[in-house]
């Protein structure tokens, strides 16, 4: 079969003498990969790099004609970042967490951000207009603002990182439950998250709420994930989801201590599979050392009590906060074996790809630079085994991974890295290779005819690491594996058109004023900030 | 005429946003809600700058067209081995980036200002980390207020004001009020002293003694300030509590802390010039308070134990952090040091001292950081925008610095600008040109332009976008 591609777009035909022709015969061709969920930019991220020198000393990359120096190796700088994902055949990334007081920062970083198309979510869980509007019942006025700061800040999705938790971090504490009060507002995270729902639903943004659940990395929270999901069952239409339960190992945990942890994934992967409103992604754990940071300040607190490592904590007024600690994740610690267990029993028990997405929530549960052995973990049992003979006792013991006989095929890799990611995310044009679509092509020199990935995880891995071909937007940036032209890619944010836009009067610039220490002007980003905007049109129902 | 609101000020660190500007035929001839330094440099800005470039030749400075000063410092860079590009924390984010694109290409080392202020602090946060916010979460929340070896009433005129005593946040007062209360007190017993002087005919006494004594204000419930610095500011004559300390005493004073918030008892009398119950007094309300805040300044990074100090202070934070909450806070200099740091690292890895000579990012200051290259004598050219290294730098750099050939890219005339062998004169970034900055908490936010520049002087960004252009083509031909 032949592919044809004109003006950065896939076409029905070209003229064939005129065109250059690459010769894909045995190997795959799969639309460029879709990551919904990666820390590449903004203020976090780039703390994260400010505090760890250690992790770029031994993984550098020098300048080259084409390309511009940089560094790893966990939170690679920025022009690394898009090589990086560009030689593994990935064309488009989620930047996943945006304090909107930061924005600016957000999209100066993914700027420069070579090779990839991009988009990033604000953090709309704690902040204050939200809380406020949310605890008086008033879901349209509530709409208005969150349309007003997807443009003002140019996001994409609404993100809710642990809801009611960050505003209570603001005094040192933390929520316990999706009912618990969250200090001085007197509103619940349930009604947060039920409430935001419904502004997505009512604004029709193209991917749903992105939730960080409550209690996140605590043993015993799978609970808390499923009833997470559960709060927002009834809001759902015909079958189509309406809640994405982000890097869902670290929120399926069993147990009531570390000693008890064990995994919550069979139970998580029931409910899924009944249900047809939720879409997971993995936040798949790797064995090595890495840089975890969130915007779940209590989180991170909790994790430098637990590891001792360095700590940074950012709070942002009126809005969220952040943490970032280093970490090492061991084979021979139980608990992290059996975090790496959950993330693939996730992934193999729900028996719809289109429900869970690979990703390692980079680089919390390790750089985005392993999913080529996550792929081969998914593929073969045997790939698998090997890596649980040399995890800790009673982590093997517990798993379930042995007893799981499936493997994907290079199909459901296929929805798990790109086509599933691309649906959810409402973005039509990604995932997919049908006319029309854009011309962002992985091609990777392995044959599926020849090569048994069960077997052959090896070759396998190998030709993930390094896509054969890469095409972006028309054009080839990456042959065997080195990147041979460097583009910019374009950033989607979604422009919502209400009935009623947000009125911007002299009161609302006194609340500016009294909430945040910048004066209203000064809060959006100009026109003309961004190179190369991608505005998605959407007319909302209010 | 004309008035632009919510201009950011291009000075200190504060970087506020909420400055009203009049303008007629564009010259700015009135300034709202500045500070008395904001003020000044949006009213005088222009009364001593280069308008046009200029090249040394025979020993003199002597005017010149761009092109051929832009021509001349791309070829000094282009035949450089070890140039070094050095300033950056008074521009843009977006000629910062451009910068360090050069710095690559030319395989040199890039440096910025935090390398002399606070170097140390960056240090520190790769030790230790760091437990930071923005600054209006002090605002709303903070009931502890800590300024540490820093003088804000000075330095940062309006930090008061704006993020932690004397504004009003949705938890906590502003304490303005019982201020000015104070100060009225402090100045009428003077009077009356004096009065009683003049009655009595007694001589003027010395100076008074430092009052170690609680204010009454501690047992009320709001807001309070600590100051600690070596000698009496006006923040200090402000705060609820001033710790007078000695010299170099900061780490030990630290220390102190850090025990005595464990209930640790000291078998001590003194710790740096302080009674050992005052500490205990101010450990305690720093246990006792809702959020509490350290600010610091130079006096704490640039005194005996430089990063060792910013250490202990962040592992105070650190600890008190299990009792209550806790947050520390970098008085950054210029208004756009901070800002620097983030594009350094987000485009290298590394906030400041990067070199380049490898074709890839490497960071180790002592090595790497342009105070030891020149002392060392091993760059072989020097590129100085919008700083002045002339003036701050030790002398054996600055013969260094000056031996080689140097370009300044500068508005303003300077020691540096005097020294230098080309000098391209630039657009002033926050009144003539627009772009980003960082506020001291990384709060991006926008510089305006409010005013034209003159014809003659190009923003940053085009000169440095200039030299490239000139460098990569003088690099091709050679090659």
């Amino acid at each position: 079969m032949d592919l044809a591609i004109n003006n950065g777009k896939i076409v029905e035909k070209i003229n064939e003498n005129k065109a250059k022709v690459i010769d894909a015969s045995g190997m795959i061709v799969m639309p460029g990969g879709v990551d919904i969920h990666c820390h590449i930019a903004g203020t976090d991220v780039n703390t994260g790099r400010l505090l760890r020198p250690e992790d770029h000393f031994r993984d550098v990359e020098a300048k080259t004609a084409v390309t511009r120096s940089g560094v790893g190796y966990s939170i690679p700088s920025t022009f690394t970042t898009g090589y990086r994902y560009s030689r593994m055949g990935y064309t488009t990334l989620m930047n996943p967490s945006m304090p909107p007081l930061e924005a600016r920062h957000t999209h100066e970083e993914l700027e420069d951000t070579p090779m990839v198309d991009k988009a990033t979510y604000p953090l709309l869980g704690d902040w204050w207009f939200v809380l406020e509007h949310l605890r008086d019942g008033l879901i349209e006025e509530c709409a208005a603002h969150v349309a007003w700061i997807m443009a003002a800040t140019r996001g994409y999705a609404i993100k809710i990182v642990n809801p009611g938790g960050l505003e209570a971090w603001g005094f040192g504490s933390n929520v316990k439950s999706l009912d618990d009060t969250v200090p001085h507002f007197n509103i619940t995270p349930r009604e947060i998250i039920r409430g935001l729902c419904k502004v997505n639903k009512l604004l029709n943004l193209p991917h749903t709420i992105h939730v960080h659940t409550n209690n996140l990395g605590k043993p015993g929270n799978y609970v808390t994930a499923i009833e997470t999901m559960k709060c927002v069952e009834d809001l759902a239409e015909e079958n189509r989801p309406n809640i994405h339960i982000t890097h869902c190992q670290f929120s399926a945990f069993k147990g009531s201590d570390w000693q008890t942890m064990s995994s919550g994934a069979e139970e998580i992967a029931k409910y899924v599979n009944h249900h047809n409103h939720v879409t997971l992604d993995m936040g798949q754990v790797i064995f090595t050392n890495t840089t975890t940071m969130t915007a779940d300040g209590p989180f991170q607190y909790g994790l430098y009590q637990l590891s001792g490592n360095k700590w940074v904590n950012h709070d942002v007024e009126t809005e969220t906060s952040g943490g970032i600690v280093p970490f090492t994740y061991r084979r021979k610690s139980a608990v992290n074996a059996t975090q790496w267990s959950i993330g693939l029993e996730l992934a193999l028990l729900i028996k719809n790809p289109w429900k869970i997405y690979l990703t390692t929530d980079h680089p919390n549960g390790g750089p985005f630079t392993s999913y080529p052995t996550i792929i081969t973990w998914l593929m073969s049992q045997a790939a698998r085994k090997k890596t649980i003979n040399k995890i800790h006792k009673r982590a093997r013991r517990n798993s379930l991974l042995t007893s799981i006989e499936r493997e994907f095929s290079f199909y459901e890799i296929a929805i798990v890295t790109r086509a599933g990611q691309a649906k959810t995310l409402g973005l039509t044009q990604k995932g997919q290779l049908g006319v029309g679509a854009d011309a962002d092509v992985a091609i990777y020199n392995v044959n599926h005819k020849l090569v048994d990935p069960s077997k052959k995880y090896k070759k396998v891995r190998r030709a993930f690491k390094k896509a054969a071909y890469t095409i972006k937007g028309g054009e080839v940036v990456v042959k065997d594996g080195e990147i041979v032209k460097t583009v910019s890619g374009k950033t989607f944010w979604v422009d919502v058109k209400t009935s009623l836009p947000l009125e911007v009067n002299d009161d609302l610039k006194r609340k500016f004023r009294e909430y945040w220490t910048v004066e209203y002007e000064n809060y959006p980003l100009r026109k003309g900030f961004l190179h190369n905007p991608a505005p998605i049109s959407i007319k909302a129902e209010v | 005429m004309t008035i632009v609101t919510g201009v950011t000020c291009p000075v200190c660190g504060t970087f506020c946003d909420d400055i009203e500007l009049v303008v007629e035929n564009n010259v700015i001839v009135d300034v709202k809600n500045a500070c008395a330094m904001g003020a000044a440099k949006f009213l005088n800005y222009a009364t001593h700058r280069n308008l046009k470039p200029l090249i040394r030749k025979n020993g003199e400075l002597i005017e010149t067209s761009l092109n051929e000063a832009v021509g001349k410092a791309a070829k000094i860079l282009a035949d450089a081995n070890y140039p070094i590009l050095y300033g950056w924390s008074c521009t843009s984010c977006e000629a910062i980036r451009v910068g360090l694109e050069l710095a690559e290409e030319v395989g040199g080392v890039i440096d910025n200002t935090s390398t002399v202020c606070h170097g140390p602090s960056i240090l520190s946060v790769q030790d230790v980390g760091i437990v930071s916010c923005t600054l209006g979460q002090i605002r709303h929340r903070a009931d502890l207020i800590f300024y540490w070896a820093s003088n804000p009433w000075s330095a940062h005129p309006r930090h008061i004001e704006r993020y932690t005593m004397f504004t009003e946040g949705r938890f906590q007062k502003s304490t303005w009020k019982g201020y000015i209360s104070r100060l009225g007190g402090v100045l009428s017993r003077k009077r009356l002293r004096r009065a009683a002087n003049l009655v009595l005919r007694r001589d003027i006494p010395a100076t008074p003694k430092i009052e170690r004594h609680l204010p009454y204000t501690m047992f009320q419930k709001k807001r309070k300030m600590v100051v600690v610095d070596t000698r009496k500011t006006r923040t200090a004559e402000a705060a609820d509590y001033f710790l007078q300390i000695e010299p170099n005493k900061d780490y030990e004073l630290l220390q102190v802390f850090r025990m005595l918030i464990q209930n640790e008892e000291l078998n001590v009398d003194k710790v740096a010039g302080v009674p050992i119950e005052l500490l205990e007094e101010v450990a305690d309300v720093m246990l006792d308070c809702k959020l509490g805040v350290f600010f610091f300044g130079l006096g704490l990074t640039m005194s005996e134990g430089k990063h060792r100090n910013i250490d202990t202070a962040i592992s105070l934070t650190r600890d008190l952090n299990q009792r209550t909450k806790f947050l520390i806070m970098p008085m950054r200099g210029h208004y756009n040091v901070t800002g620097v740091n983030v594009v350094f690292t987000w485009q290298t890895g590394y906030p400041y001292a990067v070199d380049f000579s490898r074709g890839y990012p490497r960071y180790n200051p002592g090595e790497t950081s342009v105070i030891d290259i020149l002392s060392r004598g091993e760059s072989d050219a020097g590129l100085s925008i919008a700083s002045d290294p002339v003036a701050h730098f030790p002398r054996e750099a600055v013969q260094n610095l000056v031996k080689n050939p140097l370009i300044a890219i500068d508005p303003e005339v300077t020691p540096t600008t005097l020294m230098a062998d080309v000098v391209i004169p630039s657009s002033f970034m926050g009144i003539e040109t627009e772009g980003t900055a960082y506020r001291m908490d990384h709060v991006p936010l926008p510089l305006k332009k409010v005013v034209e520049p003159p014809k003659t002087c190009l923003s940053d960004v085009e000169i440095l976008q200039r030299i490239l252009s000139q460098v990569r083509k003088l690099r091709r031909t050679s090659n």
